[in-house]
């Protein structure tokens, strides 16, 4: 399938903005969805909805199996050993903070360390400064090199003995780098240190392998992979899993509940307290269906092309500099345009369709590291044609002749 | 949606030759302010005798709205006691809201294209919003 007819699996992006047909280059931010997700959510409030593991009435065994179902679809996808190792969250930020609260925090001592590096999104970097405050632990990065790229010897040397975690991005939402985080995770094991991956940007657009990669916990989000807002998951290796503590107590989770003591269900549920994001699973597990159906390897290559073809585009533009390692990136381009704000870049854009994304991403030390306080991105999904890019090039140009010459 | 409703000429002006850009040597009231959406920062400075803004100054970095905005108000707002800088900042907000507001400072009312422009609003509105607080630290 090519992309102009994946194109017309998704609704939303068969409409005129401000009279001009839409083009979409946020997918960074969140994707759309296909038809076949919109359908697998409504199919499910309209057939099967009921509350899991607890009704004996069919609808209930159903939404179980929908909601379990679900969950198998997902570690198969990330090839995780078992469906246990696989537990629902909000996202992306929920995951990693349930492995900073609960497991770094009983782990980490003073003097101990975490590593990671300058280029994480604020929702891999706030959970690990409040988990050296409140144990002492120290936080390490490692440095970038001018194109924002991660040297393997520099890991070497910023991650010791004393390193309990690392915590790294696997794709950068701003310069778009894919990171080495298998070497990474084996440079990280040598020294007896457990590795958490965000995975916020690389599961949308390239085949995951967690056994593979050899990491210990992994973070993924369902909306910027073609699947509902509110759910994501985390991956953690069972056994560390087995040794964590829940940190959010209610129904579901529990085995057996007194006045004074209570006890835990097996894993993977003593994660998740409270009727969980039922309906949401379910469209994560059909986003799951129909990226498979099409290929990760082939999505890996087309999102590449494209990403590829607009490096070569954008960069024949005066004035326009691209963020990041123009090699060996994912899905999208952060760029500046001369002298021109983001914000207003990414108005004119919006003016004939186009939608983009301005500001700082999430990434406030590592614009003070590309010493810019805000950029423009666009980020490219399965969706996108060269058509999209080439408006995006010719609006860019009309941007840049605006604020030179046309305000009335 | 024009985008000449939003970028007009007057507005430009403003963002492209800022009035009242810098800092005072000292005896400023400074507030500085964010905007954590989209980084965009505004150092003001307001110097201060008896209730009233005599001068002002702003440094920043900022789209054209944000600090085309904030050259306006600081140019509108010098010679204002309080009260009547707060008045200021209300019609301000009234003009973002879409209803109709006059100046006696008239480049302000380019402004009001913003309002067809929501995500813009908060541009719009960072220099104003540090007025407030710089006045309401002093009141």
């Amino acid at each position: 399938m090519n992309a102009s007819q994946i194109r017309e699996l998704f609704p939303i992006l068969h409409q005129e903005v401000n009279g001009h047909p839409l083009v979409y280059l946020d997918s960074a931010a969140t994707s759309q969805k296909p038809r076949a997700v919109i359908e697998a959510v409504k199919q499910y409030y309209e057939k099967d909805n009921s509350n899991v593991h607890r009704g004996v009435h069919t609808l209930g065994s159903r939404a179980t199996e929908a909601y379990e179902g679900a969950r198998e679809k997902v570690g198969k996808f990330i090839n995780a050993n078992s469906p246990q190792e696989i537990i629902f969250t909000r996202g992306t930020t929920t995951a990693i903070n349930l492995v900073a609260t609960s497991y770094a925090r009983s782990v980490c001592r003073e003097g101990d360390e975490i590593v990671l590096t300058p280029m994480e999104h604020h929702s891999n970097l706030i959970p690990w400064q409040q988990v050296a405050k409140a144990t002492g632990a120290t936080l390490k990065y490692i440095p970038l090199q001018e194109d924002g790229s991660i040297l393997l010897e520099d890991v070497e040397h910023v991650i010791t003995d004393r390193t309990k975690m690392v915590s790294i991005v696997y794709v950068s939402n701003v310069l778009g780098v894919i990171n080495p985080v298998k070497q990474i995770a084996e440079i990280a094991h040598r020294h007896g240190a457990k590795i958490l991956l965000d995975g916020a940007q690389s599961t949308p657009h390239m085949k995951i392998d967690v056994q593979d990669l050899d990491c210990d916990f992994y973070c993924l989000s369902g909306h910027k992979m073609c699947g509902p807002t509110g759910v994501g998951a985390l991956y953690g290796k069972k056994a560390l899993l087995e040794q964590m503590e829940p940190i959010e107590y209610g129904g579901e989770m529990i085995d057996h509940v007194d006045l004074y003591e209570s006890t835990w269900k097996e894993l993977p549920w003593k994660f998740e307290a409270g009727t969980p994001i039922i309906a949401n699973a379910v469209g994560l597990g059909a986003a799951i269906d129909f990226l498979e159906e099409i290929g990760m390897d082939e999505i890996f290559k087309h999102d590449k092309a494209i990403t590829d073809y607009a490096v070569d585009r954008l960069s024949r533009i005066e004035d326009l500099t691209i963020f990041g390692p123009l090699q060996n990136r994912a899905g999208l381009i952060t760029f500046t345009l001369g002298d021109v704000h983001p914000h207003d870049i990414a108005t004119v854009l919006d003016s004939v369709g186009i939608a983009i994304r301005a500001g700082h991403h999430c990434c406030q030390p590592l614009m003070r590291w590309l010493k810019v306080s805000s950029t423009a991105r666009a980020s490219f999904y399965l969706y996108n044609t060269e058509e999209d890019i080439d408006r995006l090039v010719k609006a860019l140009y009309k941007t840049k002749e605006y604020f030179s010459h046309g305000i009335g | 949606m024009e985008l000449d409703d939003l970028y007009r000429r007057v507005i430009m002006d403003h963002y492209k030759t800022p009035r009242n850009k810098g800092a005072f040597p000292e005896g400023a009231v400074t507030v500085e302010l964010n905007n954590p959406t989209c980084g965009d920062r505004i150092s003001l400075q307001l110097m201060i005798e008896n209730d009233m803004v005599t001068n002002a100054k702003f440094s920043g970095e900022g789209c054209s709205i944000s600090m085309a905005s904030a050259s306006m108000m600081t140019d509108a707002v010098k010679g204002k006691k309080f009260d009547e800088a707060l008045e200021l900042a209300q019609s301000f907000s009234a003009l973002m809201k879409g209803e109709p507001v006059e100046f006696e400072y008239e480049d302000i009312e380019a402004l009001s294209g913003v309002n067809k422009f929501p995500a813009r609003i908060k541009c719009a509105t960072l220099g104003w919003n540090a007025l407030r607080k710089g006045i309401e630290s002093r009141k």
